[in-house]
């Protein structure tokens, strides 16, 4: 259901209503593990609120979930982790705080890779999410959580944050339209850090047009993020004919399957048929995307992993003697596998003697990596291509190689690594029915113009 | 124990960290109150001091501009582009698990100041640089446990390094003091060294007079007085000298400046040192400034001491007793105006009043407050005035002076009050000058002075000041007594 779908039944039933159906819902579908927590009191409590005007807004009784590393009340926030099992956030996320302005109604807490730290939802503490579409397959991630729940349509949108992909992929591998905005474009305040300089929060919905509505929302300036630009996201008219597009052949080798290059050469047919300029693309630098991002990214995470030492909240190792051993077993207690691999990458790249021959050298490759969009963007309005290699693989299929599991973020990194804004829309399904994606990527501050684009694309 | 002969065979090379911290009203990256005095344990501590999850930094304008007129104060210029870096390392006072400072793009760089040391002389230090870091909070240990106290987390801080410029213990501390002039001049810091707010680490070496490289050096760390900067500067050297002439070798590593035993003390050495994967924050966009902008701040910055000394260098009064007044703003302020007002000689003779007011006030060595003398400009050029026309002798004005101190009356009314108005009126005082010399007693002393021996006339002075209690001019009385007696 879309947003006014839902606005209309509040306006026809309450609020409350709404909302228990979609707590009930949420119940029934407890086999996928899409949520960690709901927050059914404190969804109750707002939604009668909501009905007794009290709480206003053009999300007003509006259900909605956010991943479980935003700082949210009603339930704990705890990243997927046991390091945060049982934390209880003081305060709310930026995000959050201007959704529930709108009067929209957060009812749980979805799943993801602990940390953010992977592309499956499979490195959760708390079990893996599954596919929407096929149980036996992954919900991609690390938001799997908010995408699963929004393609079941036990919400009509969800909250996600996207260092390398983490909503876009998911919301390739179970049909929903995923945003990663421009870096900087929502605030971070309030969301669990990984990647402080790829790091961006978006959302997850049913259709563009919520899509763009929740954007609109969470988008803008915050005094207590200073890497937030001011408010710039104003939804667009249809994209007019004539848009200049690359299909981004980097993207679209024998390596990539074939059913997926033959959705988005699909999707390519329609834009031309739409009266759209598109032609083939090089972005030679994308080759070196993965190498670049798993040196910056875990150096990043590594240092903002450091506060959970077992000192001030979250997990604390029982039966220490000394400080070491406190950090030591707390760490390695509260982290998962994925973590732990990611601070040890993340701190050797980092290291003394290391930094200049990593760190530097991975930092001057991504300048030449947005040296390259940017030349790009002189010449096409967008960029296409898929939003993955494949449809969503099998649960377990990857967990033994992080290489192969690095290798689905091989399309989504490179703006993320730029700080562009890029989305994902459904672009069909294979043989199989699973889910195809297609990524549509633009210049600094065109995620509104990306989005009339791909609303104008929608079969209705 | 070590003799003056083999201490003179070593030259001693020291280079100081100074931790400053800026007087702003909020912390460098959140809301909390930045003066944690007298607050109990983690009362100013928000989220972000906290390092709750999700928490971003929000840089605080006002250390940017303290920064800034730091640099003035340095004589060193401001970066127009500066970064902040990450410092990893965990410790249970360092809530994020890393320090934010500025490791690759300083704001203030390279520059050098002046400092003068005993006999008017003066040695030039370079500035390596200076950046702004935070502080990080404090750990109490009790018996089995510790308890964290994060009130001083997130505390704005400057860190100026120097170049290894200084070659005393005097000059170690007289660095240190101007310093402390600098920052508390130019307002940077409320310079409460008791508290902490400007912090010492001493690097020490000692070679050999004339050898080509310096020698290991040790470093003190946390030294938050201008005397212990020397006395551990002082300690450290000889301590290695002892070494050296042991033939042992001097061990790169931290020590501690045990303030009880008077010494220094191990405690990590160099192999011990962390790796702190030093990395840039991007969460903290680049500080761009432009030339205008620095300018402007700088505008605002007071006189510091180089312009006091500049201005006073023809008062006559000599380094020592200037750079005793120019420890306390409020009394370099003070005499300059009394310069500007009444000129060179009010002032000299001022400076020498503040200077014993100081002093009167000090109750040790290495007061830092700041000096507060509550006796007006103009009690002070009166009571210059009343010592030029000759109504209060030196002694008299010294003995008003203290009284002023203690009351806010003004000089003639406690001369008058204590009876200490010089009599200056020739008839008055020759009445009794024709009284002494007729006397018995003054024979003698009269016929020495006319046959010539002039020492005896201090006798007869001293009979006529006795006989005036005290309050005949002197030397009118002398100039009278040699009238009468020729």
């Amino acid at each position: 259901m879309t947003i006014s779908e839902i606005l209309n039944q509040i306006k026809s039933t309450s609020a409350r209503l709404v909302v228990e159906n979609s707590i009930k819902l949420a119940k029934e579908n407890e086999s996928y593990h899409a949520l960690l927590n709901l927050t059914s009191e404190r969804a109750l409590k707002r939604a009668d609120e909501v009905d007794s005007g009290k709480i206003t807004g053009r999300l007003a009784g509006v259900p909605f979930v956010v991943k479980d590393n935003f700082l949210a009340f009603g339930a704990p926030t705890t990243a997927a982790s046991k390091m945060l099992e049982n934390f209880n956030a003081p305060l709310q996320a930026t995000a959050v705080e201007k959704l529930e302005a709108e009067g929209a109604i957060c009812i749980g807490k979805a799943n993801l890779d602990a940390f953010a730290h992977g592309g499956s939802t499979e490195n959760s503490a708390f079990g893996p999410t599954k596919n929407a579409i096929d149980t036996d397959r992954v919900a991609g991630g690390s938001s799997g959580g908010s995408a699963v729940i929004t393609a079941l349509n036990v919400v009509p949108f969800a909250l996600g944050s996207d260092t390398g992909g983490s909503i876009r992929q998911p919301a390739s591998y179970n049909g929903v339209v995923g945003v990663k905005s421009t870096y900087g474009a929502v605030s971070r305040y309030g969301v669990v850090a990984m990647a402080s300089s790829t790091d961006v929060i978006g959302s997850f919905a049913t259709n563009v047009a919520d899509a763009e509505l929740v954007t609109d929302i969470i988008s803008g300036r915050d005094e207590r993020d200073m890497t937030t630009l001011p408010d710039f996201f104003k939804v667009q008219p249809n994209a007019k004919p004539g848009q200049k597009i690359g299909l981004v052949s980097d993207f679209m080798t024998d390596g990539v399957d074939s059913e997926v290059r033959e959705k988005i050469n699909q999707y390519v047919e329609k834009l031309r048929s739409k009266g759209h300029d598109v032609s083939e693309v090089n972005l030679p630098m994308a080759e070196y995307a993965l190498a670049i991002y798993y040196i910056i990214v875990p150096a990043e995470l590594s240092s903002n992993l450091a506060r959970y030492d077992g000192i001030r909240y979250g997990h604390r190792a029982e039966g220490i003697k000394t400080l070491a051993e406190l950090y030591g077993k707390t760490r390695d207690q509260g982290f998962v596998t994925e973590n732990k691999r990611r601070i040890m990458i993340g701190s050797y790249v980092l290291s003394s003697g290391y930094f200049d021959a990593y760190y530097l050298q991975a930092q001057k490759a991504r300048t030449l990596l947005i040296n390259e969009f940017d030349k790009l963007f002189e010449k096409y309005d967008v960029l296409i291509g898929p939003t993955a290699p494949t449809p969503a693989f099998k649960l377990g299929e990857n967990t033994a190689d992080p290489i192969k599991m690095y290798i689905n973020d091989i399309m989504t990194v490179p703006t993320s690594l730029a700080g562009l804004p890029a989305i994902s829309v459904p672009a069909g399904t294979n043989k199989a029915g699973l889910s195809i994606g297609v990524q549509l990527m633009g210049p600094r501050q065109s995620e509104a113009m990306l989005l009339s684009l791909a609303r104008s694309m929608e079969d209705k | 124990m070590l003799n003056d002969e083999t201490l003179a065979k070593y030259y001693m090379t020291v280079g100081m960290e100074c931790h400053v911290q800026l007087a702003t009203n909020t912390k460098l990256f959140s809301g909390s109150d930045n003066d944690e005095r007298n607050k109990s344990p983690n009362s100013v501590v928000s989220p972000i001091d906290y390092g709750l999850p999700g928490m971003l930094p929000v840089l605080n304008r006002k250390a940017i501009d303290l920064a800034i007129m730091a640099g003035k104060a340095l004589n060193s210029p401001i970066a127009h582009v500066s970064r902040f870096d990450r410092k990893h390392y965990f410790y249970p006072d360092l809530p994020k698990g890393y320090q934010t400072t500025q490791m690759y793009y300083p704001i203030i760089g390279a520059g050098v100041i002046n400092i003068p040391i005993e006999n008017d002389k003066s040695v030039n230090v370079r500035i390596h640089h200076a950046h702004i870091e935070e502080d990080a909070g404090k750990l109490t240990h009790f018996g089995n446990y510790s308890l964290v106290d994060l009130n001083r987390s997130g505390t704005p801080l400057i860190e100026i390094v120097s170049q290894p410029d200084i070659h005393s213990s005097a000059q170690a501390k007289a660095f240190a003091m101007e310093l402390y002039n600098l920052m508390t001049y130019a307002g940077v810091t409320r310079g409460d060294l008791y508290h902490g707010n400007m912090r010492f680490d001493v690097n020490i070496s000692a070679a050999l007079k004339g050898a080509k490289e310096l020698g290991t050096r040790s470093e003190v760390k946390n030294l938050n007085s201008f005397k212990s900067v020397q006395r551990a500067a002082e300690f450290e050297f000889r301590r290695q000298i002892e070494l050296l002439e042991r033939g042992e070798k001097v061990v790169q590593e931290t020590r501690g400046w045990d303030e009880t035993k008077q010494k220094t003390i191990s405690q990590r050495s160099k192999e011990d040192a962390q790796d702190y994967r030093y990395m840039p924050d991007a969460d903290i966009p680049p500080v761009i400034l432009s030339e205008d902008e620095i300018a402007k701040i700088q505008s605002t910055v007071p006189h510091l001491p180089p312009y006091y000394r500049e201005s006073w260098k023809n008062i006559g009064l000599d380094s020592t007793v200037i750079n005793a007044l120019i420890s306390s703003q409020l009394n370099a302020k003070l005499l300059q105006r009394i310069l500007v007002k009444s000129g060179e000689s009010v002032a000299r003779r001022v400076g020498i009043w503040l200077l014993m007011a100081i002093n009167d006030q000090d109750d040790g060595e290495d007061t830092t407050k700041a000096k507060g003398i509550s006796i007006t400009d103009d009690q002070f050029i009166e009571l210059s005035q009343m010592v030029d026309k000759n109504e209060l002798s030196s002694t008299a004005a010294k003995e008003v002076l203290f009284e002023m101190m203690n009351r806010s009356e003004d000089p003639r009314t406690i001369a008058n009050e204590k009876n200490l108005i010089q009599v200056s009126d020739e008839a008055q005082i020759l009445a009794i000058v024709d009284e002494v010399l007729a006397d018995k007693s003054s024979e003698k002393a009269v016929t020495d002075l006319r046959a010539g021996n002039d020492k005896v006339i201090g006798f007869l002075v001293g009979q006529v000041m006795k006989k005036s209690g005290g309050k005949a001019n002197p030397s009118l009385v002398q100039k009278l007594i040699r009238k009468r007696v020729q």
